[in-house]
């Protein structure tokens, strides 16, 4: 205690690695993991460079190559209309991938606010806030989405916004849950009686504990909303034809079941692929996440 | 008991009125389009539609038409189909049998093989038929429901010709439809039975009954798996709640006439009574799903109580 004269206590504070590289290293450890988000982003790079990929129109008709099987020529086979199968597939990627990442995002940018001030304020606001997501999710998910589809009309953005909604309940749900432990936590009581307001305590102390549980659901979700729209598109209310979808190249390919297998059959694999990809990397991320499993 | 029961239900009035409310003012305000010319056609005589219009009361201002319909559907009458012509409780009840019946068969084959898949997993955790079974599981989680019953078809109805594509006059039309909806609620419950069980058989009272010299079977199956149910009870309910609601997509590809294909269809013609009844069974099989759930729970468990 020399020279020092402003802090007569040291404190000593092992400083070990932040919970963050913690989970990183925890995460790249998981072989699979790893092998799916590496999947995740191969497509999405087809999705993005399609027209460096291929040299077919996804919208252009063939009259010549109609309900080609799958050769040199065509990797996957044309459809019903002479178009490359596989093109379709990489432009489809695009809506796919749009529809899933932004509704998710659409549905967390509004489904965490409400969480979090249901869950720190209490009482009659969080009655308010939870009983409208109770309404919310006492619609069935795909006929809320349908319903809205067709009130607003048939576009991507609408398909976006009409399956967003149907998830905000979850959102808030976690959030709420997260917040109403993490507000009796003693730093955030120490922040309270130090003046702090609402919406700073929200910001720094409530938000980031909520984070961690949100990125799962986020990885979990983007998943259910890619096929989300897929079903909208599968039952002819996502996207007009002749753009390329990957559900609605489902539908298409349902009336040639018979004669043209490859078209009602790589769409899904497609599908399934990104869903399967994206959960994978979900639950790495939760056991990464977590402490508790972490460990063992 | 009893009495909560019964305050439960009384609490959910006002969610079915409000359900029913923004149903009823979105189909009027929002949704463009009118249906008397989805009833009269695109060319009928103004004559017509002015009579359509009468007859129906939709000449009349909305909220007289909302009173009205709540008076009459208080009465248990949901006014008369505007496609069908029948009144829209006749309808509903001729669909929901085979929604009920897809329902039940789906939960509960799929939840009693999920239990069974579960236990056997977090028992044997990291052999190889855990190892293999949570592969499946992965698997079969991330089929979409659509596509699993188009190649189910390719391969049985098509390739096979073992069972048919679409129609409900037989048996045989269900086995497709309920494996459809079967597959994704198996593994659902599969991975939930297992970390659940995973986590209750690293507990003291397990310790305890071991020490105790109790054979492994009852252990797992008496002491842990009932502990372990609360979680696995909440998403079979779930599940429920949503296929009552109508297995849209199953519905459609197989061609079963269900509640949830005739709400979309209804929402196609605009036909206003029939997609409003359809909303309400939907909304009522949800309260009573979820009242359902919480009752089951103070009967698994004895530490729940409701006063």
């Amino acid at each position: 205690m020399a020279s020092s004269t402003s802090s007569p206590v040291q404190l000593s504070v092992p400083r070990g690695d932040s919970p963050f590289v913690q989970a990183r290293r925890a995460f790249v450890k998981n072989r699979a993991a790893v092998l799916a988000l590496l999947v995740l982003l191969i497509i999405l790079l087809s999705a993005v460079f399609a027209s460096n990929l291929t040299t077919y129109d996804p919208v252009k008709r063939d009259a010549k190559a109609r309900t080609q099987a799958p050769s040199a020529e065509h990797l996957l086979g044309t459809d019903a209309l002479g178009r490359d199968l596989f093109t379709r597939l990489l432009y489809g990627g695009r809506i796919s991938l749009q529809v899933g990442f932004f509704s998710v995002l659409a549905s967390a940018l509004v489904g965490v606010p409400m969480g979090l001030v249901a869950g720190y304020m209490g009482g009659r606001v969080d009655n308010w806030i939870m009983r409208f997501m109770d309404l919310i999710l006492a619609f069935p998910g795909l006929i809320l989405a349908i319903w809205l589809v067709s009130m607003l009309g048939v576009s991507i953005t609408n398909v976006i916004i009409a399956i967003s909604i149907g998830s905000i309940p979850t959102y808030a749900r976690i959030t709420r849950g997260v917040t109403l432990s993490t507000r009796e936590m003693d730093y955030v009581v120490a922040a309270h009686s130090m003046g702090a307001s609402a919406a700073r305590i929200l910001r720094l102390h409530i938000l980031p504990s909520v984070v961690a549980p949100l990125i799962v659901l986020v990885t979990l979700s983007i998943s259910s909303n890619i096929v989300a729209g897929a079903s909208l598109s599968f039952l002819g209310l996502g996207v007009r034809p002749p753009l390329p979808e990957w559900g609605a190249m489902l539908a298409d390919g349902r009336g040639y079941m018979r004669n043209a297998w490859w078209m009602s059959v790589f769409p899904g694999v497609a599908i399934m692929l990104v869903v399967l990809a994206a959960n994978v990397v979900g639950d790495g991320l939760r056991d990464a996440l977590d402490p508790r499993t972490r460990s063992r | 008991m009893q009495k909560y029961i019964l305050r439960r239900l009384l609490i959910s009035i006002p969610l079915i009125l409000a359900i029913i409310t923004i149903v009823f003012v979105m189909l009027r305000v929002a949704i463009p389009g009118d249906p008397v010319y989805t009833l009269a056609g695109e060319t009928a005589s103004p004559e017509l539609i002015e009579a359509i219009r009468q007859k129906y009361g939709l000449d009349r201002p909305v909220w007289e038409q909302y009173f009205i319909f709540l008076g009459n559907a208080a009465r248990g009458d949901l006014g008369n189909s505007l496609k069908f012509g029948e009144p829209v409780s006749s309808v509903l009840a001729k669909a929901f049998p085979f929604t009920v019946l897809l329902t039940v068969l789906s939960v509960g084959i799929g939840t009693g093989f999920g239990l069974l898949a579960g236990v056997i997993t977090a028992v044997r955790r990291g052999s190889w038929i855990d190892r293999l079974s949570m592969l499946i599981v992965v698997f079969f989680n991330a089929f979409p429901t659509f596509w699993l019953g188009l190649i189910l078809i390719l391969v049985f109805s098509v390739g096979l010709r073992m069972l048919p594509v679409e129609g409900y006059s037989t048996w045989q039309h269900f086995v497709l439809p309920v494996i459809t909806l079967s597959v994704g609620q198996t593994a659902l419950i599969a991975r939930l039975t297992r970390s659940s069980l995973l986590e209750i058989l690293g507990g003291d009272y397990v310790r305890t009954a071991r020490s105790k010299g109790l054979a492994e079977r009852r252990i797992v199956l008496v002491h842990a798996l009932k502990n372990s149910l609360i979680p696995i009870i909440t998403v079979v309910g779930l599940s429920f709640a949503a296929l009552l609601g109508g297995a849209v997509i199953t519905e459609s590809i197989f061609g079963l006439p269900g509640v949830g294909r005739l709400t979309i269809a209804a929402i196609a013609d605009l036909d206003y009574p029939m997609i409003q009844g359809g909303v309400l069974l939907v909304a009522v099989s949800f309260v009573f799903v979820n009242l359902a759930v919480d009752v089951i729970y103070a009967v698994v468990d004895p530490r729940i109580h409701y006063e």
